[in-house]
């Protein structure tokens, strides 16, 4: 039913909130965080995720991991015994088996270590969940992971207080790699990090998914960190799918104006090239009262009256590109 | 350019923290210049001292912190626009009425995170108006009546962006987005017409759209007031898109400051070069291993002997963990403070 390659095969994703009012808590609408969302994960490709926050990528990863339940759609996961389940639609008893291939590396690397934990609970937990109750078993992995994103096994007796950032966000890393996940998604995993530190990490997970074959889905806002990372890249705005397109093809030339309004806004490192032409005015609408036609016409200085009235579909520009945008391949952004 | 006197002028500050664990020398003999109507970056990671800086400037640091030594001049408005005199801020009482006079003032300060800066349980405009009244006999006798405060206030509302100004004023902080806050919260920075606007990494905390929007927002209103600025950041993009000068901080030293074109194409210091290279851009290879800078910070309780880079340092000599470089000119326009380039240490 699905590409026989692809790990991964999301379509349609559809999360919405309800907004309720009332005593009675009546539901009078939907925040459509997600809605509709479609893309496909190869296995031992990184796949970035980017956009501004509210564009619902945050809420689209918790739903592949079902941290949260999806609305609606399919995602569709061929796992390690090469059958393809809808993570969708299993019951949690029927999803616990499968928790150990997709795993997470989260964004703030002080709020997601248990402070009263040592290294070797913290990371040894998911071990232990996953049934390996011998403890000297359990410390002998840790040591393993531990090395393996370049910290000295000794570390495990001591508490993560005893950490830096960049280091904790390494025993994040650790505690994700412990099951042998076959998916990560990483979800901003470097924007609470310093500059030098940030490249240590994005090293190191470039480093590990060589050496591990993992697959990632790669959460985040920041368009320099997710072009040196990504080999292809999906662009959200307000729930959907914008633009998605091979990394070198989607810098060279974007499809839709939103992902050129991105690239233009981040600050060039480079006192000689100042310009403060094509910023993009404006916000991002809510997702529970999102314009009509295309989402992004109020803000796109390319709208014309076609794009008040008609939404776009999303359409393959050039092989593997794809664009909602209705002047996509006609036009320059 | 050079006949002007500096609006601030920062020697040798010293900040410590005596902590139970014991002394964190936070600022370890710091000094920069502001001149009038300069933007002034200020990078650095975290640890390196900037924040405190900052703080040590308005007098806000807290216990256990302590100015231990060094002298903050500062040149206060006279009148007619003609230059007062020179205070030390260093030498001030924190709450003495001097200081509070000057601090929200003739220094203002937009802070990193607008949410926690904003009193939920007030309007915006209150807070603002508030401070309008407290400042406002600095440039206008007699006493300002709230109604024309709350005129000036949607006036600023209007100046920094804000749509539906009148309506704006009395919102309150969390039922405005980012991006609004962080406009409103420089509105109130510049409502008592500052000399010195101190930035402490005023868009870290939104998106990039919002960012660019937020960056020359600031950029306009630095052009049509004239205010000196001091941007704190650790984004170096940002740092190249808004200074004019550039003072590289690491563990409360500087290492290296000159205009920002040398800084970004003519690096002195090690540490800011590594700091450069370090950066992925939009520009380069993808997928490939970035050059980082090896180690991490050390622990501030752990400071280095020497130049505090040294041990993360690839051109380290011998004598860098022996003394403490001093920040001398290198070049023609720029100071850093490494033995490559001079062999003037710090007297021990």
């Amino acid at each position: 039913m699905s590409d026989p390659l692809s790990l991964l095969d999301v379509r349609g994703l559809q999360k919405f909130f309800p907004i309720t009012e009332g005593f009675f808590q009546r539901v009078v609408g939907h925040v459509r965080a997600v809605d509709g969302v479609d893309f496909t994960l190869q296995e031992g490709e990184t796949l970035g995720l980017v956009g501004e926050s509210g564009c619902g990528k945050t809420t689209a990863s918790r739903c592949i991991l079902r941290a949260i339940d999806p609305t609606g759609g399919q995602i569709l996961y061929r796992t390690r015994a090469g059958k393809v389940v809808d993570l969708a639609a299993l019951s949690p008893a029927d999803l616990l088996p499968l928790r150990a291939e997709i795993q997470m590396v989260f964004q703030d690397p002080f709020g997601s270590l248990n402070p009263r934990m040592t290294l070797l609970d913290n990371v040894g937990e998911p071990l232990l969940v996953n049934g390996m109750k011998n403890r000297r078993e359990r410390a002998d992995r840790v040591a393993e992971l531990l090395r393996l994103v370049g910290l000295r096994p000794e570390f495990m007796h001591r508490f993560p207080h005893a950490f830096s950032g960049g280091q904790r966000q390494r025993i994040g890393i650790a505690r994700a790699l412990a099951t042998n996940p076959r998916l990560v998604v990483a979800d901003e995993p470097v924007s609470a990090l310093d500059v030098s530190v940030q490249a240590q990490v994005l090293n190191l997970l470039l480093e590990l998914q060589q050496r591990l074959k993992l697959t990632f889905l790669f959460v985040a806002h920041d368009l320099s960190v997710v072009r040196h990372i990504s080999d292809r890249i999906a662009v959200m705005y307000v729930g959907q799918l914008v633009e998605l397109a091979p990394t070198e093809a989607l810098f060279r030339q974007p499809q839709h104006p939103y992902t050129a309004a991105l690239m233009r806004a981040v600050p060039v490192p480079d006192p000689r090239v100042r310009s403060a032409d094509g910023i993009l005015g404006g916000e991002v609408p809510s997702p529970a009262n999102p314009p009509s036609g295309c989402y992004f016409h109020p803000r796109c200085k390319y709208a014309q009256a076609r794009c008040k009235a008609e939404a776009p579909a999303l359409r393959e520009v050039a092989p593997g590109h794809v664009s909602r945008c209705h002047f996509a391949g006609e036009m320059v952004f | 350019m050079d006949a002007k006197l500096p609006l601030l002028s920062v020697r040798d500050l010293r900040v410590s923290f005596a902590l139970d664990e014991g002394l964190v020398r936070a600022v370890d003999g710091t000094s920069f210049d502001v001149l009038p109507g300069q933007v002034l970056g200020v990078v650095g990671e975290s640890g390196c001292g900037k924040s405190v800086t900052m703080r040590a400037i308005l007098q806000l640091v807290e216990r256990p912190g302590r100015i231990t030594s060094g002298e903050i001049h500062f040149r206060r408005a006279g009148s007619n626009g003609v230059d007062g005199e020179v205070v030390d801020i260093a030498q001030l009482p924190p709450r003495g009425a001097l200081m509070r006079d000057i601090r929200g003032g003739e220094i203002a300060l937009i802070p990193q995170e607008p949410m926690a800066a904003f009193s939920p349980v007030h309007t915006v405009g209150e807070q603002i108006i508030e401070a309008i009244l407290l400042h406002s006999h600095r440039w206008q006798k007699g006493k300002l009546g709230r109604g024309e405060a709350r005129d000036i206030t949607v006036g600023l509302f209007r100046d920094v962006g804000i749509s539906m100004p009148e309506q704006r004023v009395d919102a309150y902080s969390w039922q405005l987005s980012g991006g609004l806050r962080q406009r409103a919260m420089i509105a109130m920075a510049l409502s008592c017409k500052p000399r010195l606007l101190i930035a402490d990494e005023p868009t870290t905390a939104i998106d990039v759209t919002t960012q660019a929007q937020v960056l020359a927002l600031l950029r306009d209103l630095q052009a049509r007031y004239n205010t000196a600025i001091i941007f704190i950041t650790h984004d170096l993009g940002v740092i190249a898109q808004m200074a004019s000068y550039v003072v590289v901080m690491y563990l409360g030293r500087v290492m290296e400051e000159g205009p920002v074109d040398d800084i970004f194409h003519a690096p002195k210091h090690p540490y800011t070069q590594a700091l450069l290279r370090s950066i992925p851009s939009l520009y380069g290879k993808t997928r490939v291993a970035l050059p980082v800078i090896s180690g991490a910070l050390p622990h501030p309780f752990n400071r280095p002997p020497g130049c505090p880079f040294h041990p993360r340092c690839p051109q380290v000599m011998p004598r860098c963990s022996a003394a403490v470089p001093k920040l001398m000119p290198v070049g023609e326009r720029q100071l850093a403070s490494c033995f490559l380039h001079h062999d003037e240490a710090e007297p021990a």
